[in-house]
């Protein structure tokens, strides 16, 4: 009865892992059988090698790309939940605000990119960006949350005469945790998206050192395999997003969220 | 005192809470209630019996506060007793993220009063439904009887004179269902609180009641209203018992004109 604490199966990463290794192996095969040039397509050794010779180059780019994807994803939490809780306030707040929320989400941030690198200074355009695309699952997961109040639960927080502010904080907010949990799992990715598109956007003015810029630059002087590795490291950086993001909200919800439970069945 | 006397004391007991006229009507037009007289008296345990839509939960509700009237008067005997009052809702209703403790501590937190100084009654609430040792479990860990148990002392933590429960039982199987009105027995000889009861089930509330009313669903009438003598011993031989049996009879006789009334 007593709910234990399980070990991660081995199958959750064993299998991926056989999986993803097993499409290395076949693509090296297939690229030294076929004798496809690397300006083509690089084998993965090379790309690996690529990794290993510019380094220093790649991964200063890599810094640059991850700071500005933390520091929009961290505005965009913080005004994302700031602005949940100001709608969840009242309806008519909902009303006026969730339209232009809404506006700015259905817009693709590719075509605000150019507007906002007219307006801004190219590194401000990029957390820009990045911040609105990475604002809006935050905000809508989040105010989900707020709304979805158990009925029962709302009726005992009224029958002990609780405060606005007690239901807020001892009702509202943990019942709102897994959605919230969700839309930072989605605007985590989206918010590397975002720095990604709007480097790719500001790549041409000059001032960029990000991982798309080099990709940009790699492409003009047809150097594939270091567009390859620097696409890698964009990957696995949003897996490490997610994969970070997932297992916060597996240890927060531990326990008694269905979620969380799921996993652990 | 006599069985006799002991009945007499509690229907001349000072009525806790007095409905008059008490309707409720819902803004889509669905009469939840009309017309609705009933004396909750101090030390009843009152089992509101009745077909569904009758407003069975609409009265616990309304009695509670959750919900108000439309028409008619509550009239309290003291504020005191309004302003704290115990639920035992359907589901056990429990915060799923916060532990055995810490659910049973929430309305002394709502209250104001902090951990240190709520935690004797906690473990008080928790002791009277012998979920003491549990106090860390989560609600997902415990069984359904568990839960319902945590919820009953997250009701009595308060100390509160009236106690309103909405079908609790409804859900759990019959040897946990017939555990947990022996155990609400025990605690109503201890605690002395008065009950109102919503059940569906004619032999609960023989078993548990003091005085059973039998509700229709046509506006403001009463089918019945059955008194138990409050002293008669509820245990196993009560459950085979003809005073028992007859009980059950009006009731369920009673239950029935309810259905057939309801039924257009």
């Amino acid at each position: 009865m007593i709910h234990k604490r399980q070990a991660i199966p081995w199958r959750d990463i064993g299998v991926p892992l056989a999986v993803f290794l097993a499409t290395l192996a076949l693509w090296e095969g297939l690229v030294r059988w076929k004798n496809i040039p690397p300006y083509i397509l690089p084998a993965p050794s090379v790309i690996l090698a690529t990794l290993i010779q510019d380094r220093e180059l790649l991964f200063s780019s890599l810094i640059v790309t991850l700071g500005v994807t933390f520091e929009a994803f961290v505005i965009a939490t913080v005004c994302g939940v700031a602005l949940a809780l100001l709608i969840a306030q009242s309806k008519w707040l909902e009303r006026a605000l969730l339209p232009f929320a809404v506006a700015l989400q259905v817009t693709p941030i590719i075509a605000i990119a150019p507007l906002l690198l007219v307006y801004l200074q190219p590194g401000n355009a990029v957390l820009v960006c990045a911040f609105l695309v990475a604002f809006f699952p935050i905000l809508s997961n989040t105010s989900l949350g707020l709304a979805s109040v158990d009925f029962g639960l709302r009726d005992l927080f009224d029958l002990y005469h609780a405060s606005p502010w007690q239901k807020l904080i001892y009702l509202r907010l943990p019942s709102a945790l897994p959605q919230f949990l969700t839309g930072l799992r989605i605007g985590g990715g989206l918010a590397l998206v975002g720095a990604i598109v709007a480097e790719l956007a500001a790549g041409a003015s000059g001032q960029g050192t990000g991982l798309a810029y080099r990709i940009v630059e790699a492409g003009f002087r047809l150097d594939i395999p270091r567009m390859f590795a620097a696409l890698a490291l964009i990957s696995l950086s949003g897996l490490a997003i997610y994969g970070a993001l997932a297992a916060l909200s597996h240890v927060l919800l531990r326990g008694w969220h269905e979620s969380a439970r799921a996993q652990d069945a | 005192m006599t069985a006799l006397g002991a009945a007499e004391a509690q229907r001349t007991a000072p009525a806790l809470v007095s409905l008059r006229g008490v309707g409720k009507t819902f803004p889509s037009g669905l009469v939840a209630l009309a017309d609705y007289d009933l004396d909750v008296r101090e030390g009843e345990t009152l089992t509101l019996l009745g077909p569904s839509g009758c407003g069975k939960s609409t009265v616990l509700r309304l009695i509670a506060g959750l919900a108000q009237p439309t028409a008619g008067s509550i009239d309290w005997s003291a504020p005191r007793i309004e302003n704290n009052i115990g639920f035992v809702f359907q589901d056990a209703t429990l915060l799923p993220w916060a532990s055995v403790f810490d659910n049973v501590f929430l309305p002394l937190r709502l209250g104001g009063f902090s951990h240190e100084a709520a935690s004797p009654r906690v473990d008080e609430a928790l002791a009277h439904v012998g979920l003491l040792e549990f106090s860390g479990a989560l609600p997902r860990e415990l069984s359904g009887g568990m839960r319902m148990r945590c919820a009953i002392a997250r009701a009595l933590v308060t100390r509160p004179a009236l106690i309103m429960m909405d079908e609790p039982f409804a859900a759990l199987d019959e040897v946990t269902r017939f555990k947990l009105n022996d155990d609400l027995l025990a605690l109503k000889r201890r605690l002395g609180a008065t009950i109102v009861f919503v059940t569906h089930s004619v032999f609960e509330a023989a078993y548990l009641s003091t005085r059973i009313v039998v509700m229709s669903r046509r506006a403001g009438r009463l089918i019945d209203d059955i008194r138990i003598d409050p002293e008669l011993e509820r245990d196993d031989d009560y459950r085979t018992s003809k005073s028992f049996a007859d009980i059950c009879r009006r009731g369920s006789l009673a239950l029935r004109v309810a259905i057939e009334e309801a039924t257009p």
